[in-house]
């Protein structure tokens, strides 16, 4: 019995740390800030539009959650030739981007919810330079990505550290080799910004549904107090 | 004037008198209401485990209404499945409440059920004269597993599909006829539109049309042999002079507003998943649903929504395919044998014996570590925890009719005991903080008032615990 309860004991703490992956950084969310996401709408159409579509939002939709008139957001934020009602899909052809990328680049309106939104802030920060991939980057996140990054010339260029750990090579960190046009400051906030806004897209109503739900529950505290004293006094001739 | 219009309303109530009366006399209508509502006796002492009868019946008809509501804009279609959900968060008016109702409602729909079990498996309501009522509530977990299974395809997500894929699979494990089998339920090779569309039927119509018709027959046949209490005593066997059990009381009104208070709880809780955290954590809507089902992408983690997990970590704990199929079916049906695996006279937890207590604890917590292991990877050390609690599972059922009728147990009273209502419970939990504290001079506050601030006490709770510890020692023997 006691080496049953040995064994557990030593293979409890191994099997967790078997199930640890890459360690994220954490971005701040914040959907209150309108102001970001407006932003962050306008890097998506700028970097990101090209070859990611986002098929289930619709600008009429931005305009009237991000609190922009619709005049301003065709003007400042979708492509041209964009209407209001328009979904925001991409231009590029299916058949090209799979030639060029060899997968088409996938649709990203529920990214924030399948990957959350860690994993696509350390996703976009995590490019460097590696010679022996096609593109010239590899991802910390995403080994062998498909996907050039779109952001370097704002971010830089950052060139990887390894180290060896027990026979492997293990990226130890990034340094930024050579300076973008934005500093790692100003970059970590634009890239804040495009998270919040995919986080917004991956479900718009949240906004509603967070302000609502505090009437609802406010409703059933009160439907709850009035169902406990009709309980009561219904129940006051039962000696139990 | 006056005078008319007093002989109009006459009029109007005796018009209502002759429909009402013509009604009556063709249908049953008054004798339902009082056979199952009104004179139907239940024991006085339901408490706390007792909500979640009806709280399963309200969950019931939350997924019956949303689902209706839902069907109208899904589309039942491999190209569309998935866009069309998304078209129901979005676009559509308060889709996204619907969809959240029917989503949470799944996970509550089970959360509530495994209570409802676990209220029936600490009272014996399983046992004689109530072996039918158990029977068709295990046949209404059964449709209830199926309809969850086949509805978590239709959002066509990659853990729709892949998990479907898994569960079908096994099918394939049954010697001779396994592939053929498999091939027939999934109409195709593969999970497909064929699928798709056929778990649509089921889920949609077939099986719920079950589940209605086996809640009618769980609720007559319970009301034929009359409510089991914590107790576990047959309230039938000592009447008033008037015929009516001494220790039962009408369903309506007592137990009607009663319940209401359940209700008003339990929604409250299910309100705060809605709003505040549809995805539970990945727990009643996993991550991987959220990307399109692709047949030719397999996700690094397969894992069934955390209601299947138990047994899904059975089936995983056996080496072998088959057998682990056998298993994870043994788990159920061992819940149908139950009435009859226990031979113990006595029903209820609080006056059987030690041996039984404390493998019922050791049970429950098998059921919560499986269900753990369930939503884990499958390493060595947790495939090694999951083989042990699997034994200690299939253990609880297979040693009942071994130590059951020669178990000690205590004596049961006569009439049902009192139970703590909810002000005795928190006036209890305050003399146990104030056992645990030291008082302080009161200081007066700024607004006017006086406040007493209160210290933890080393002494105070160290016999508090003492105490706990005594007590729990002494409920398990």
């Amino acid at each position: 019995m006691k080496k049953i309860i040995y064994t557990f004991l030593l293979l409890l703490p191994l099997s967790v740390m078997a199930s640890g992956g890459v360690r994220l950084q954490s971005v701040d969310i914040d959907l209150s800030d309108f102001e970001s996401m407006q932003k962050g709408a306008k890097h998506y159409v700028t970097y990101c539009l090209g070859c990611h579509s986002l098929k289930h939002m619709r600008y009429k939709r931005i305009a009237v959650d991000l609190n922009i008139d619709e005049d301003t957001v065709l003007e400042e934020i979708a492509p041209e030739g964009a209407g209001i009602y328009d979904q925001m899909h991409t231009a590029m052809d299916k058949r090209d981007s799979s030639k060029w990328f060899g997968t088409t680049p996938p649709d990203l309106s529920l990214i924030a919810r399948s990957r959350g939104a860690d994993w696509i802030y350390s996703y976009l920060k995590g490019f460097y330079k590696d010679e022996s991939k096609p593109l010239g980057v590899n991802n910390t996140v995403f080994k062998g990505v498909g996907m050039p990054n779109m952001l370097w010339k704002l971010q830089g260029t950052q060139t990887p550290t390894f180290t060896t750990v027990e026979g492997q090579e293990v990226l130890a960190y990034l340094k930024l080799t050579k300076p973008g046009t934005l500093s790692p400051g100003e970059f970590d906030t634009m890239v804040t910004e495009l998270v919040n806004f995919l986080v917004y897209v991956g479900e718009p109503m949240q906004l509603e549904r967070l302000t609502m739900g505090k009437y609802v529950l406010l409703f059933f505290l009160m439907f709850t107090i009035i169902a406990y004293l009709l309980k009561k006094e219904y129940w006051k001739d039962i000696d139990s | 004037m006056k005078n008319k219009l007093n002989v109009s309303s006459d009029g109007l109530k005796n018009s209502m008198n002759v429909s009402t009366n013509w009604l009556l006399k063709r249908f049953p209508l008054s004798r339902m209401w009082n056979d199952h509502m009104a004179q139907y006796y239940a024991p006085k002492n339901f408490n706390f485990w007792y909500f979640f009868g009806s709280l399963a019946l309200l969950v019931l008809v939350n997924q019956i209404i949303t689902g209706i509501l839902l069907t109208m804009n899904y589309k039942p279609d491999a190209k569309l499945a998935f866009d069309s959900v998304e078209y129901i968060m979005r676009d559509v008016n308060w889709g996204w409440l619907i969809r959240y109702m029917h989503s949470t409602g799944a996970s509550a729909f089970f959360i509530v059920i495994y209570l409802h079990m676990f209220r029936g498996m600490i009272y014996g309501s399983y046992k004689k004269p109530r072996e039918l009522v158990w029977i068709f509530g295990m046949l209404l977990f059964l449709c209830l597993m199926a309809e969850a299974f086949m509805g978590y395809l239709l959002p066509w997500g990659q853990m729709s599909y892949w998990g479907a894929q898994v569960i079908i699979s096994l099918f394939s494990a049954i010697p001779v006829i396994g592939e053929d089998l498999s091939l027939w339920v999934r109409g195709d090779y593969v999970i497909s539109d064929a699928t798709l569309n056929r778990f649509f039927a089921f889920h949609v119509i077939a099986v719920p049309l079950a589940l209605i018709i086996l809640v009618f027959l769980h609720i007559i046949a319970l009301h034929e042999v009359g409510s089991n209490n914590p107790d576990g005593i047959e309230i039938k066997e000592s009447k008033d002079p008037w015929g009516h059990p001494v220790d039962g009381i009408p369903f309506h009104p007592y137990y009607t507003v009663k319940d209401l208070v359940g209700v008003g709880v339990f929604l409250f809780f299910f309100a705060t998943i809605i709003f505040y955290m549809p995805e539970m954590g990945g727990y009643f809507l996993e991550h991987a649903n959220f990307i399109p089902a692709d047949p030719l992408k397999t996700p690094e983690h397969i894992a069934p929504l955390w209601y299947f997990t138990p047994f899904y970590a059975i089936l995983r704990a056996i080496p072998d395919k088959f057998m682990g199929v056998i298993a994870m079916g043994g788990a159920i049906v061992v819940l149908f044998l139950l009435p009859w695996l226990d031979r113990c006279k006595v029903k209820s937890i609080r006056y059987r014996g030690g041996i039984f207590k404390k493998s019922f604890v050791l049970f429950i917590i098998s059921f919560i570590v499986l269900g753990y292991l369930g939503t884990q990877p499958a390493t060595p050390g947790y495939t090694m925890l999951a083989r042990v609690f699997t034994a200690i599972y299939f253990g609880f059922f297979l040693l009942l009719p071994i130590y059951t009728p020669w178990e000690k147990t205590k004596p049961v009273p006569k009439s049902v005991t009192h139970e703590k209502t909810a002000m005795e419970d928190y006036s209890a939990l305050v003399d146990t903080f104030d056992k645990m504290t030291v008082k302080q001079e009161p200081i007066k506050t700024s607004w006017g008032g006086t406040v007493t601030p209160v210290k933890p006490d080393a002494a105070g709770i160290k016999n508090v615990l003492i105490q706990l510890a005594k007590k729990l020692k002494e409920s398990l023997d």
